[in-house]
């Protein structure tokens, strides 16, 4: 089992003929991926990786019954291509983008959650279901099926925590990155709640950081409704106040959000919190006697 | 991007705000002669960025225009928590009754923008939160509308404004809410927005930051832009396309990743070092970004040693290691460093390194604890 995709999805990809777009469908298509079709206004025709492309997403889902989209359209574009995905019904869209403006953000997820559409990012690496759907940039080299979730805003950080599971012998049953803006789609409280919901799933792992109160929200969520144990990290413990630290909605302001408080939640939930990341998967090996 | 008071407050008359017309000087004289232009009493505030600016003494009545130019001495060049002062603004002084504060911002958590206002002006509204939550009233701006009047009348008998004002108030919090969307503002606070004794309600103070994602379609935003607030080592950083924070400890760190950084930034402070800074380099290690991060590090007398932490996904280990090769072989420098590579191939990756006789780690622990070592032991003379 997963959550969010698997190898029945119907991926679309949006900004398909792009740099970024075209690259990383050729790491989707060659993960095994069902990549059914790509957009890009103009380009209608032509193809990239054996993948056909549209000029627009009604096209696109009408020829190919695509129903989970992905986004790499450039930041200015991106509110747009993500309007334009729920406008046709798609129930997810992956936006790998990062840069989008916060009010097109509060926009779109405004607009997203009359139409039933879920969003995962802006701003992240998408999210990998190992051996059946990868959709975003994760690397399909350091993930194994398993039953661990995992759930990050981070992207290398995520990579470190999957790739030093994998190693162990310990895989995933879904990998989900969120991303690191201070508006976005999908939120931790979200992912766990499929996580739970999913029988495959026995651990989860979150990976937080400065910013924001969705860790301190998660970790409320946890405590009423997540039986299954979590394990938990929260990067930035040095980061100084008042700065962003390379993802937009990484930043201490006012005093709030920082590491110390996103722990203490974490911890007064009953979560099981690494102090560093070469941490984690010990931990999860040991939860799982398999340490 | 934050904009300066006279920034702000020049954004809010556009927008309808009342504010006072001043001018802003970089010199004693000019500051003299806006005073003489003005008449009357004036006060001379420092532009900074930069809260607590009256406690630091960047905040001073004149009541002649010989008095501004020597309150203006004063406070050019005066140092407030790190800015120097380059810029004055020349305000003509108001009678205050009352003080209030209104501010825009973003809640991430209900991913609106929201209006706050509370009858404490003049103090920072964290310390409000804090001391008084109660007296903060908030409303969420509808995204597909704006302010509607009913959240405006919500916030002024929410705040206990006299009745009289209430219309002025309602047209200042719309317009603000307005500007925060027109000009894609993350932060525009009014602080204090002041009843005068004449019962006028004026925007004494501003505050407002601008999304520098949507800079592209803010052109005027754009140009407001003071380089001189950044340092040499942030405009190398920007310039070159990297992620860029200056810290005060002696370990250079450069990852390919936010979170990453700010982990290994962690782990370098668990194993007793303390990080120079946050840096990060992006997706993959292509060499030029390599090279440039390393000058941006290299630069930094403090920093005593360098950690190199990189992440091979898609771009491999080994192709990682190659582009690190290529960027250090144009470099000289006595400051040592320590390459951890992990990921796809990173096993090949570390190899190619060794080979070239540069220390390597395989954990991140391990990484942490050499270069905190090296720091310790000092740059070679």
């Amino acid at each position: 089992m997963s959550i969010y995709v698997d190898g029945s999805s119907r991926l679309l990809v949006q900004g398909i003929t792009g740099r970024e777009g075209a690259f990383h469908t050729g790491h989707m298509v060659a993960y095994g991926t069902r990549v059914v079709a790509g957009v890009t206004p103009g380009k209608g025709g032509e193809s990239v990786h054996g993948v056909p492309v549209f000029d627009t997403v009604a096209d696109a889902v009408a020829a190919t019954g695509a129903d989970v989209s992905v986004v790499y359209v450039p930041a200015r574009f991106a509110a747009d291509a993500i309007l334009e995905a729920a406008d046709e019904g798609l129930g997810l869209v992956v936006t790998i983008t990062e840069g989008i403006p916060v009010h097109d953000m509060i926009r779109v997820t405004a607009a997203l959650k009359a139409r039933g559409t879920d969003l995962i990012g802006g701003n992240c690496p998408g999210l990998i279901t190992p051996d059946e759907a990868k959709v975003g940039i994760i690397p399909g080299s350091i993930v194994a099926p398993g039953p661990v979730g995992v759930v990050s805003r981070s992207g290398t950080l995520t990579y470190e925590v999957l790739f030093a599971l994998t190693e162990r012998g310990i895989g995933q049953t879904t990998a989900v990155g969120i991303g690191g803006d201070p508006v976005q789609g999908t939120k931790f409280v979200d992912v766990l709640a499929h996580f739970e919901a999913d029988p495959a799933t026995e651990l989860i792992v979150m990976i937080g950081e400065i910013g924001g109160s969705d860790e301190e929200a998660a970790a409320d969520y946890v405590r009423d409704h997540v039986s299954k144990p979590v394990v938990g990290f929260v990067a930035g413990n040095t980061a100084p106040p008042g700065k962003t630290m390379g993802h937009a909605g990484a930043i201490i302001s006012g005093g709030k959000g920082t590491a110390a408080e996103k722990v203490a939640a974490f911890e007064a939930a009953g979560i099981t919190v690494a102090r560093h990341p070469d941490e984690i998967a010990r931990i999860v090996a040991g939860m799982m006697g398999r340490s | 991007m934050n904009l300066y008071e006279y920034q702000a407050k020049r954004l809010f008359g556009e927008h309808g705000i009342p504010v006072k017309a001043g001018d802003v000087a970089d010199t004693p004289e000019g500051a003299r002669a806006i005073a003489e232009r003005l008449g009357g009493t004036v006060v001379v505030k420092a532009q900074v960025h930069s809260g607590g600016r009256g406690k630091a003494g960047g905040v001073k009545l004149a009541s002649s225009p010989a008095e501004a130019e020597a309150r203006a001495r004063d406070i050019l060049g005066l140092d407030i928590r790190g800015h120097v002062v380059r810029r004055v603004l020349v305000d003509p002084a108001v009678g205050i009754a009352s003080e209030i504060y209104v501010g825009c911002v973003l809640d991430r958590a209900r991913r609106r923008m929201i209006v706050m206002a509370s009858s404490q002006g003049g103090v920072e509204i964290e310390e409000v939160a804090a001391t008084n939550p109660g007296a903060i009233v908030r409303v969420a701006i509808d995204p597909a509308f704006g302010l509607w009047p009913y959240q405006a009348r919500r916030l002024s008998y929410g705040i206990g404004l006299a009745p009289m004002h209430h219309a002025a108030f309602g047209l200042i919090v719309t317009a603000l809410a307005g500007l925060v969307v027109a000009q894609d503002a993350t932060l525009a606070e009014i602080n204090p927005l002041v009843i005068t004794d004449q019962g006028e309600l004026i925007a004494l103070d501003g505050k407002v930051t601008i999304d520098d994602n949507a800079l592209f379609r803010q052109p005027a935003m754009a140009a407001l832009r003071d380089p001189g607030v950044e340092t040499e080592a942030e405009q190398a950083a920007r310039a070159a396309g990297l992620n860029y924070v200056d810290l005060d400890g002696s370990i250079g760190c450069m990852v390919n990743g936010a979170g990453l950084a700010m982990a290994t930034m962690d782990v370098v402070k668990l194993f007793g070092g303390e990080p120079a800074n946050f840096l990060d380099i992006g997706g993959g290690a292509q060499a030029v970004k390599v090279e440039a991060a390393m000058r941006i590090l290299l630069a930094d007398a403090r920093v005593k040693s360098v950690l190199i932490n990189i992440f091979g996904g898609i771009t491999r280990g080994d192709e990682v290691a190659r582009g690190i090769l290529a960027a250090l072989g144009n470099i000289t420098t006595d400051v040592p460093f320590v390459v951890r590579i992990e990921g796809t191939n990173a096993a090949e990756g570390r190899a190619i390194l060794a080979d070239a006789a540069m220390a390597t780690a395989t954990t991140l622990e391990d990484a942490a604890r050499q270069a905190v070592a090296l720091a310790a032991r000092g740059v070679p003379a």
